[in-house]
């Protein structure tokens, strides 16, 4: 044994060297550095069960710098990335605050799960420096948690109710049926739940049962028993991230005959669920399929980029620099106090969709048009991609786009 | 008719316990010879995953049901030549750290070279479909992933129990020493162990991948469960195993049918409550070299 043991040892090391290369990709990623850029923070989940979406809000803001750069930058500086994995709550929050005390972000951009929102929003409160949340869609962090620095890309939890609520309405899957709901068992979840009861309470719908489901749970099966056997009217999704994948591949698996409806939603872990499982009608913020030319050109440069199609997680962070950019080049100032004071002024911004978006000053929630989809039958889809077909988007067009928002009900207080 | 349907959990929890099962058997046996625990067993469930997502377009759900858990368990070889094989004696410290790395470095490879979103897969038509006993139903998939651990756990068993292989094996868990001064190298076996133990988290991917996420994390997810079985069970211990992954999936299906928040909770409780009353498991075995 001990002749080969040189050799292998040095082998061992070298594994190890390969396993530091592999580890220092979880290290922060500084895409070119220079001097005199403008650093932009990207702070979002990229291991867990939302870290499928966290690698699409990556490939988002990443194309929007590369476009912001060819187009010759903000104010003539460069934009560059600092990006990072945010893990938890508490590791966002520390990480939050390292890109902005020692990187020297002008701001940050990103997160997918509401209670690391609130974490980095805190943050960003103290520190005086722009947040725009990508991805948190709970209504806490436009009502009590809500402060001046922390802005909403995202829609709040409110808006999806709302908007797939729209469509349940005309299929008359609410009124007198009976719902039952599964959560997912954290900030967002709990949220959700609690806006969807409103909303079914609102339209004369009843809530049979909802179980909360941890965010580690991969076998939904006992749930999925007790759903047939309360024989509900409508089975609908409060859950997140891969729970959703789970839920969906199972959901098939047991044949439930009741029609299946989302409260939240993201089209990576609906790709991911595979040939034949996917059903209902789903809430989003924006789908590749949005008729618009901006929207077009967009999921048209992220194809050429990536060589696949754009999701509503790239979508929200993509345009979040996008807006950072703009809102620079027109305040001619790089300082996050009057970053702020422009968002919050009401400037209008093209994100893809029929009309223009703005921040209210309420909330900083953006205001914008929000979509369904519908799941194909599996004999129409033309490709692993095409799994859906959109249903429109509300409000109308006469309508005010403000309908959707949260209520006004004087919970947010700006300090 | 609640009864009926807490019965129901309880049926279908022998279900969900075979899904445990396919992971823990694995891992204990690895653990048992070997003394490794394996904390990078869930990645080979994940590798056996994609391998199956991988190969069925190419030859068939059935052909990646038969080769991936044969690539993965080769896979084990190579890993138990190189890696396993120094750590055997050593403090079981280093072995842990040096599969925790490997679990990291796995997962990570996933992410690489697939993306961290799941990979769409879902169960052929052939086998789709459900089968009602009166009011209780069953997928036929589930029923099928039931019938192949049983299968499985009964290979292993007479592997283990009815062969001059498995006399071998055993003795080398009890005293390694001995078997060696009998003139039997035991590396060989240790290697065969390896590659069963990491096959078996091979076949695991390929059955669960029809009906769960296929993502780099995915063996991050299910380690944890395993390994409250294996220690609820025992080390050691093979029948402690399988009866401990048939408790695991009763007691989560039944908490979930009182107080589904503390669906995944319950089997840290039962662990906790397990070690509390007998530390070395339901069935534990004394091991001479573990003590």
């Amino acid at each position: 044994m001990s002749h080969s043991r040189h050799p292998t040892r040095r082998r061992l090391l070298q594994g190890a060297a390969g396993a530091a290369t592999l580890a220092g990709i979880g290290m922060p990623a500084i895409v070119k550095a220079q001097s005199d850029a403008i650093r932009i923070g990207h702070l979002t989940p990229l291991t867990g069960f939302l870290g499928p979406l966290g690698e699409y809000a990556q490939m988002g803001v990443r194309l929007a710098a590369e476009e912001i750069n060819a187009a010759g930058g903000v104010l003539g500086r460069r934009i560059e990335l600092v990006m990072e994995d945010s893990v938890n709550p508490q590791t966002a929050s520390a990480k939050a605050e390292r890109l902005i005390e020692r990187d020297k972000v002008a701001m940050i951009i990103g997160e997918i799960s509401s209670a690391s929102g609130l974490a980095i929003g805190q943050v960003a409160n103290r520190l005086k420096t722009v947040f725009i949340n990508t991805g948190c869609n709970s209504d806490a962090l436009r009502g009590a948690s809500c402060n001046p620095y922390m802005f909403h890309i995202e829609a709040a939890n409110s808006m999806y109710v709302e908007a797939v609520g729209n469509y349940l309405l005309r299929e008359n899957l609410v009124k007198g049926k009976k719902w039952y709901t599964l959560t997912a068992d954290y900030a967002f979840g709990h949220d959700l739940a609690r806006v969807a009861r409103n909303f079914l309470q609102k339209n004369g719908g009843q809530l049979a049962g909802d179980d909360l489901v941890p965010t580690d749970a991969t076998d939904f099966s006992p749930y999925l028993l007790k759903i047939r056997q309360a024989r509900p009217d409508v089975v609908a999704s409060n859950l997140a991230g891969n729970q959703i994948t789970n839920f969906i591949k199972q959901y098939a698996e047991y044949g439930l005959p009741f029609p299946v409806a989302g409260f939240g939603f993201d089209t990576v872990v609906a790709w991911g669920a595979g040939k034949g499982n996917f059903s209902g009608i789903w809430p989003l913020v924006w789908h590749h399929l949005v008729d618009t030319p901006s929207s077009k050109k967009y999921v048209e440069a992220f194809q050429t980029k990536y060589g696949k199609l754009p999701d509503n997680q790239s979508w929200g962070d993509y345009h979040s620099l996008k807006i950072v950019a703009q809102s620079m080049n027109e305040v001619k100032s790089a300082d996050p106090q009057k970053l702020a004071e422009h968002l919050r002024k009401g400037a209008k911004f093209d994100v893809g969709k029929a009309r223009e978006a703005y921040f209210r000053a309420y909330d900083n929630q953006m205001i914008m048009e929000m979509y369904a989809i519908r799941a194909k039958a599996p004999d129409k889809m033309k490709d692993q991609w095409d799994i859906y077909e959109p249903l429109g988007s509300v409000p109308g067009p006469g309508e005010d786009m403000e309908i959707l928002a949260p209520p006004k009900d004087g919970t947010c207080k700006m300090a | 008719m609640q009864l009926i349907f807490l019965l129901e959990q309880v049926l279908n929890g022998l279900l969900v316990g075979a899904y445990y099962l396919l992971i823990a058997l694995g891992l204990s046996l690895i653990f048992s010879l070997g003394g490794i625990v394996n904390l990078a067993h869930g990645g080979f469930y994940a590798v056996g995953a994609y391998l199956a997502v991988l190969l069925a377009p190419r030859i068939g759900f059935s052909g990646a049901f038969v080769a991936s858990p044969i690539l993965v368990a080769l896979l084990g070889i190579v890993i138990e030549r190189f890696f396993f094989r120094r750590f055997y004696r050593s403090d079981p410290i280093l072995s842990l750290l040096l599969t925790f790395g490997l679990a990291m470095v796995i997962e990570q490879g996933l992410r690489m070279i697939f993306g961290a979103a799941p990979l769409p897969f879902a169960i052929p038509p052939e086998f789709r479909g459900q089968v009602l006993l009166g009011d209780f139903i069953y997928p036929r998939y589930r029923l099928g992933i039931f019938a192949i651990a049983i299968a499985a756990v009964a290979a292993t068993w007479f592997i283990v129990y009815r062969t001059s292989f498995g006399r071998v094996v055993r003795a080398g868990v009890q005293n390694p020493d001995m078997v060696g001064a009998l003139g039997i190298p035991l590396q060989p076996y240790m290697t065969a162990v390896a590659a069963l133990g990491v096959g078996l988290a091979g076949l695991a991917g390929v059955l669960l991948a029809p009906i769960s996420g296929v993502h780099p994390a995915m063996g991050a997810e299910i380690l944890t469960a395993a390994f409250v079985v294996v220690v609820i069970g025992g080390l050691g211990s093979f029948w402690g195993v399988i009866f401990a992954a048939v408790l695991v999936g009763v007691v989560r299906g039944i908490t979930i049918y009182f107080y589904p928040p503390a669906g995944e909770a319950s089997i840290y409780l039962l662990m906790a409550l397990v070690l509390l009353l007998r530390p070395r498991g339901l069935l534990g075995e004394r091991i001479q070299k573990f003590e």
